[in-house]
């Protein structure tokens, strides 16, 4: 190892493989069988349970917690697979203190809610580690569905449609599926190469083919497969990012946070991948987080991430926030951008702070400048590359009940739909509705 | 500090809480441990008659249940009486006994069921100047298939006649220990005072299963693939000592026969319940066995701290409670109450909704937003929300004041009436 945090520029190898192994290992290591039996004896099975109310996907949560409580995880499995087929995701991923664990009653008690994320990770793991699928595909119906993208949207669709007995065609840009799962995740929250792991056991339902570096728009359009197959869903997923539409965005190691994190996640040896000493990281949200951490844990000496807004209105969570903070990431807040600064690359960023104003967010005259090797923005990404013939609403696409568009025999979920909040446990749910809906269609009812 | 000392049958010890015959007082290095840790006094666990050492099982002798955090509620067992030679046992009593002179030491006894080997036994153990005898008229398992233990238990005419043989072969107090494994428990109870017991020890450890092995479809504790009915132990017990010793407390025929108690005792409060319902002294095996022999200091402070917040006497608490255990018959069916959810303690779990709504009188009302309300003219007051609420305190009872009305009945409460004389009541008598 020849360089350490203080090396100036952006270069690899700051820490050498022990560290990095240990800096990137799982986050929150699993519940032993004890420690989830104790878990879950906390549960107080509520009537009505607020947490599955705060479910985007509607879990039964006391249920497969009793199950958990009773010795059998394979039964608490799959009551969570059943309205969530990417439970082992979100049971990594879910900012479960703003969904069930902030719902759960002994927050309200204790302020110590049941640790339901973990013990649904218990669930999922052991299920998943016995190399079996719980579920059975029906009959072939002889209908034909495209999904478009296999991110979590998509592969929520396939699943369900699959298992309804249509014939899937999963399609999508990357060479992996998987989506953000696997290319837009911070690497400690899905250790062990646990995305592909999960898409390998979710097509174990059958009846799904996989067609890996098809584009839409670039190898096909939405007319021709409309044409070919019964039904269309569209999982896109959101390919633009937004810029700051500053002078210097063009120099050298500014880049968006989710080029850097895709990058991060496809690296077969971290101490091979370049970080900077000095990283700014832009935006106030989990991506902004996921890029700042990582950062730190390869080894860059200051990271700091700066937000426009005041804290409440950061998008990223409480526990995201302190899990930045306790990994030695600085945030400011209440501070924009105003300029970019350097030759060739970037040297400086300065950032003017903000105020609540009459008409929104203002900007003060007092400004500041951090140095910086590397600046990673992450303040939100957009639609890139819609079809054109689909109606809009805003700047995604328009759906109305579960994902359908303003096309016939076209539905969309995910993040690249209109509505509800851009999480995993949220796109989950809209691929699982519709493909119900299409289902319906399709058959019938 | 209040003072604990205790005497009872005459037998004097600094503290009321006395080790149960059982494993923890096989031995001498036990009882010594035990007494250096506080206890005020042992029962020397059962021995039997001279001659070849019982055999205990080499396979697992205990069973238990847990909670989810593996704290034991119920310990089962098949150990049988000592295992040691009989004069080993006697020469280490002689020797506790006199380097503790101020702590009580009691020897458990169970031989076969003639005179002859009581007598026999019984000199023996008067010579160590041990304080008393206790009868073993309770284990459940293994000796009771011998025709001792339990199974003399289980007869009066038995438990009468053994117990006056011993009192006329031996100057010792007589304490009979009896076995809950029986219909009503004031009948052995009866039968020992008959027999001239100086007091009664109950309960001995309940038969039972603790769990069944299902994948070896064999009960535990499972030894070679079988298992046996074993003495059932621990806090899950105590419910059921606390009415026995509380039905001979209060029988016309018992209420003059002191009692030690036993069952499940595990903290200063425990012991306390059981002196409040007519033990003179309380006698404490699971607890120690799952804990350690350190238990004692907390029921030494706890008990004195009780005391003192009472302004009481350790005596003044012996049987305080009694008068008030009563029959069915004689609770006040005018006393009429409903339960009160305090809306700024409610979590909304809604658990009191689930169990009154499912399986109780449907009085309990939840609106949109998780607010739960009690509907008075539903409530019967049956306290089952108040068992099922996770706060404590969040449920709780109004008692309704005279003349108020009941909105269940529509009727104003009135005063104290039984079922002797309410006229639903076939056999009732008319009100005085």
């Amino acid at each position: 190892m020849t360089n350490t945090p203080l090396t100036p520029g952006v270069v690899a190898g700051r820490l050498d493989a022990a560290v990095l192994a240990a800096n990137f290992a799982d986050v929150a290591p699993p519940l032993g069988v004890h420690e989830a039996r104790v878990a879950a004896d906390r549960c107080y099975f509520c009537h009505d349970a607020p947490c599955i109310t705060a479910c985007p996907t509607a879990i039964d949560i006391p249920l497969f917690i009793r199950q958990i409580a009773t010795g059998t995880p394979e039964a608490a499995a799959r009551t969570i697979f059943a309205q969530n087929i990417l439970g082992g995701t979100c049971a990594r991923v879910c900012p479960t203190e703003n969904l069930c664990e902030g719902a759960c009653v002994r927050e309200a008690a204790e302020g110590k809610p049941v640790e339901i994320g973990a013990l649904q990770r218990f669930a999922t793991d052991t299920a998943m580690a016995s190399g079996t699928h719980p579920f059975a595909r029906a009959a072939a119906t002889g209908r034909k569905v495209a999904v478009v993208g296999a991110g979590p949207a998509g592969l929520a669709a396939a699943h369900r449609l699959a298992m309804l007995g249509h014939a899937v065609t999963l399609y999508d840009a990357r060479p992996k599926a998987g989506g953000l799962n696997e290319y837009g995740l911070a690497a400690y929250k899905v250790p062990g190469g646990f995305a592909q792991a999960e898409v390998k056991w979710l097509l174990q339902i059958g009846g799904i083919a996989v067609l890996n570096g098809w584009a839409l728009g670039r190898d096909g359009n939405l007319d021709e497969l409309r044409a070919v197959h019964d039904a269309v869903f569209l999982g896109l997923g959101l390919a633009g990012v937004n810029a700051l539409g500053l002078a210097g965005e063009n120099l050298d190691q500014v880049l968006p946070a989710t080029d850097f994190i895709r990058e991060l996640r496809q690296a077969s040896d971290l101490a091979r991948l370049p970080v900077g000493r000095d990283v700014v990281v832009i935006g106030g949200g989990m991506t902004a987080v996921d890029a700042a951490v990582q950062s730190k844990l390869l080894g860059a000496e200051n990271v700091t991430i700066v937000y426009r807004r005041t804290q409440a209105e950061m998008p990223a969570s409480r526990h995201e926030q302190d899990h930045a903070t306790a990994s030695g990431v600085k945030i400011i807040l209440s501070a924009a951008p105003v300029a970019i600064h350097g030759a060739g690359a970037v040297r400086e960023v300065e950032f003017a702070y903000t105020r609540a104003g009459a008409k929104g967010l203002e900007v003060t005259g007092q400004t500041f400048r951090l140095k910086a090797d590397q600046l990673f923005t992450a303040i939100g990404q957009s639609l890139g590359g819609a079809p054109a013939s689909l109606a809009l609403d805003g700047r995604k696409i328009a759906v109305s009940g579960p994902g359908r568009t303003s096309l016939p025999n076209v539905w969309a979920g995910g993040d690249c739909a209109a509505g509800g909040d851009d999480l995993t446990v949220t796109a989950v749910a809209e691929g699982r509705d519709a493909a119900m809906d299409i289902h319906a269609n399709l058959m019938g009812a | 500090m209040a003072d604990l000392s205790s005497t009872f049958v005459g037998i004097r010890s600094p503290n009321p809480f006395w080790l149960a015959s059982a494993p923890p007082t096989d031995k001498e290095v036990n009882v010594v441990r035990a007494y250096k840790a506080g206890w005020g006094g042992v029962v020397w666990k059962t021995l039997g008659e001279d001659g070849p050492p019982i055999v205990n099982v080499n396979g697992p002798r205990y069973g238990a249940i847990w909670g989810a955090d593996r704290r034991l509620l119920g310990l089962n067992n098949i150990e049988l009486i000592t295992d040691r030679p009989l004069e080993v046992n006697l020469r280490e009593i002689t020797q506790v006994k006199r380097a503790w002179r101020d702590r009580a030491l009691v020897v458990s006894l169970m031989v076969p069921c003639d005179e002859e080997s009581w007598k026999a036994i019984l000199k023996r153990v008067e010579e160590t100047e041990a304080d008393g005898v206790e009868l073993n008229f309770g284990c459940p398992h293994g000796m009771a298939e011998r025709g001792m233990g339990s199974a003399v238990g289980q007869v009066p005419e038995y438990i009468e006649m053994v117990t006056r043989w011993c009192k006329q072969n031996s100057r010792m107090p007589v304490i009979v220990k009896l076995t809950p494994n029986i219909a009503d428990i004031r009948k052995p109870a009866e039968a020992a005072l008959r027999g001239g017991a100086d007091a009664v020890s109950l309960i001995n450890t309940i038969n039972s299963i603790t769990s069944v092995d299902l994948d070896l479809f064999a009960p535990e504790p499972t030894l070679d693939g079988k298992g046996t009915h074993g003495g059932y132990c621990g806090p899950a017990v105590k419910p059921i000592a606390l009415n026995m010793v509380a039905e001979i407390a209060r029988s016309p025929a018992t209420r003059a026969l002191p009692i030690s108690g036993i069952g499940g005792v595990t903290t200063w409060r425990d012991a306390a319940e059981f002196l409040a319902l007519g033990a003179g002294n309380v006698q404490v095996c699971t607890a120690a066995m799952t804990y350690g022999f350190k238990i004692v200091e907390e029921m030494i402070s706890g008990l004195s701290q009780y005391l003192d917040e009472k302004g009481i006497a350790l005596a003044d608490l012996v049987g305080r409670a009694v008068p008030n255990v009563t029959d069915w018959q004689h609770l006040n069916l005018n006393y009429v109450t409903k339960a009160v959810i305090n809306q700024t303690d409610c979590i909304k779990c809604g658990r009191c909704y689930a169990a009154c709504e499912d399986t109780s009188h449907q009085a309990i009302a939840m609106s949109d937003d998780r607010v739960f309300t009690v509907k008075e003219e539903e409530c019967v007051a049956c306290n089952l929300c108040v068992d099922v609420c996770p706060v404590e305190g969040c449920i709780t009872m109004r008692e309704l004041a005279l003349g108020e009305v009941d909105k269940r009945t529509g009727r104003p409460v009135e005063a104290y009436a039984n079922w002797t004389t309410h006229p639903n009541n076939p056999s009732a008598r008319a009100a005085e």
